[in-house]
């Protein structure tokens, strides 16, 4: 577990918190140093709605380490509504419920731990609204 | 030796009070999706569902703990709120399932929602009462001016050993509530009230991983007790009686204590219906008061006028009087409410429920 890596990504792992591009106004996830659209640097912090869309999925039989009790999960692309495409779990749902198109929202929950004595991480999932 | 001097004080007992009016900014509840029937552990350990003491307990997912909880039931606080949470002087947690036995579940919060870094923060414990005694220091700490507000939180995974009593009713869930100035709140505070002995009635020691009670030395040594002497005092205190509340909350480790003491105190049936959710989630611990008072809140009025009183083992009260502001009928809608938690309800047996919890080991 390299626990300054996750604390490094806390930010945007918690709360969507990514960047927009003060030059060319593009909403950026994850934060990069440089605009991918227009170049330039320096940009801005820009906390994100956390609604989008699922654009596609799939689900996870054959785990990496630290998701095993969490298997099977769903992963899922979701287009957010300010723009970017991210990759993140799917929580709350069943596979049978899921359908490309439909609107989800972020949550935060466990990610994976290392172990009963180690580090708990924390980060982002999207569900369906609590209200429709 | 210090000599201590008994306390046989009956009549001048004192309401606390700010020296500034406090109310509730904004609230937010949460409950998992998961249920788990009483009947499906009955027929595990009993084989008959004679006489369970509620229908169905939320169950956390196998990705929720109190962190994940108290974030998101503060992030309902804020829409409600509106506030910028820079202002936040305090994040607290009251819980007695935080994840880590040293290592803050405030701290996470307090980053999640975007109240560090110049903000206090600390985790509480006291059983069922942990958030309504974080609850009472947020008053203090508003009312005194130190901070602008403060965050409380009462939030519960619960533990109930497989086959024991506990099980039935060990759920999910709490609440959150930002405290503020009374001129912007939802609800005023008139007053508080606690009331602790020591009661060993419930507990679990530090590597333990479930907790063990005192049965039937539960009931009325403890928890009627405490609350409705709490109860009483703080109504003697502040010159209120039952007729003058709307709405009555009590702890509700199960459905039938709190209609009891409701009772003994002179509340009526339908001053409590509201605020009665243990049928429907189980006893969400350091939760359990809370959450049926964001239930009041989404359906009460301005003027109304609420009683609230938690219990926690070990044992204490603490009791609020609330009084509702025109503010709250513009926020109830603004976050999901209590209802729509409780509707969102995915029942599961208890395979499922042994593997969410834990109580598989795979390693």
């Amino acid at each position: 577990m390299q626990v300054p890596r996750n604390w490094r990504l806390q930010k945007q792992r918690y709360s969507l918190i990514g960047e927009v591009c003060e030059h060319c106004g593009v909403k950026l996830f994850p934060p990069r140093d440089v605009c991918p659209e227009c170049s330039h640097g320096a940009q801005t912090l820009y906390q994100f709605t956390g609604i989008g869309n699922i654009h596609s999925f799939s689900q996870v039989f054959d785990p990496p380490n630290g998701h095993i009790e969490n298997t099977p999960f769903i992963v899922a692309l979701i287009k957010l509504e300010e723009g970017p495409m991210i990759t993140a779990q799917l929580t709350d749902i069943d596979i049978e419920q899921v359908e490309i198109g439909m609107e989800v929202e972020m949550v935060t929950r466990k990610m994976s731990d290392d172990g009963v004595e180690g580090m708990i991480v924390y980060g982002y999932k999207f569900r369906p609204p609590v209200v429709d | 030796m210090h000599t201590m001097t008994i306390n046989n004080r009956e009549t001048d007992l004192q309401v606390m009070k700010p020296d500034m009016p406090v109310g509730i900014v904004g609230y937010g509840a949460y409950i998992p999706r998961y249920r788990l029937p009483a009947e499906d552990v009955a027929k595990l350990w009993v084989g008959s569902s004679n006489r369970l003491p509620v229908s169905e307990k939320s169950v956390a997912g196998i990705d929720e703990d109190v962190v994940t909880m108290s974030i998101e039931a503060a992030r309902n606080v804020l829409v409600r709120a509106d506030v910028n949470p820079i202002d936040i002087g305090a994040v607290w947690v009251g819980s007695e399932s935080h994840p880590y036995a040293v290592k803050p579940t405030s701290t996470v919060v307090a980053e999640a929602i975007g109240a560090v870094p110049n903000t206090q923060a600390a985790d509480w414990q006291f059983a069922c009462k942990a958030g309504t005694e974080a609850i009472q220091a947020a008053i203090g700490f508003v009312g005194s001016g130190m901070t602008k507000y403060a965050l409380a939180i009462g939030m519960d995974t619960a533990q109930g050993r497989p086959g024991d009593a506990l099980e039935y009713t060990a759920g999910a869930g709490g609440a959150a509530f930002l405290l503020g100035t009374s001129e912007e709140s939802v609800a005023t505070i008139g007053g508080s009230h606690s009331f602790v002995t020591d009661t060993p009635d419930f507990w679990r020691r530090q590597n333990a991983r479930y907790p063990q009670h005192g049965k039937r030395f539960t009931g009325e040594p403890a928890y009627f007790r405490h609350i409705a002497e709490c109860a009483e005092q703080l109504m003697n205190g502040l010159g209120t009686k039952p007729s003058d509340y709307t709405y009555a909350v009590f702890h509700q480790p199960n459905s039938k204590f709190p209609k009891q003491v409701a009772k003994i105190l002179g509340f009526k049936t339908e001053q409590i219906t509201t605020g009665l959710l243990a049928s429907d989630v189980g006893n969400v611990y350091a939760g359990s008061a809370l959450l049926g008072l964001t239930a009041v809140l989404d359906a009460a009025q301005p003027g109304d006028r609420i009683l609230l009183v938690s219990f926690g083992s070990g044992a204490g009260s603490d009791a609020f009087d609330l009084s509702v502001n025109n503010r709250l009928s513009s926020c109830q809608n603004l976050a999901p409410t209590t209802k729509d938690y409780i509707e969102r309800r995915t029942v599961i047996d208890y395979a499922t429920y042994a593997r969410y919890r834990g109580k598989l080991a795979l390693k």
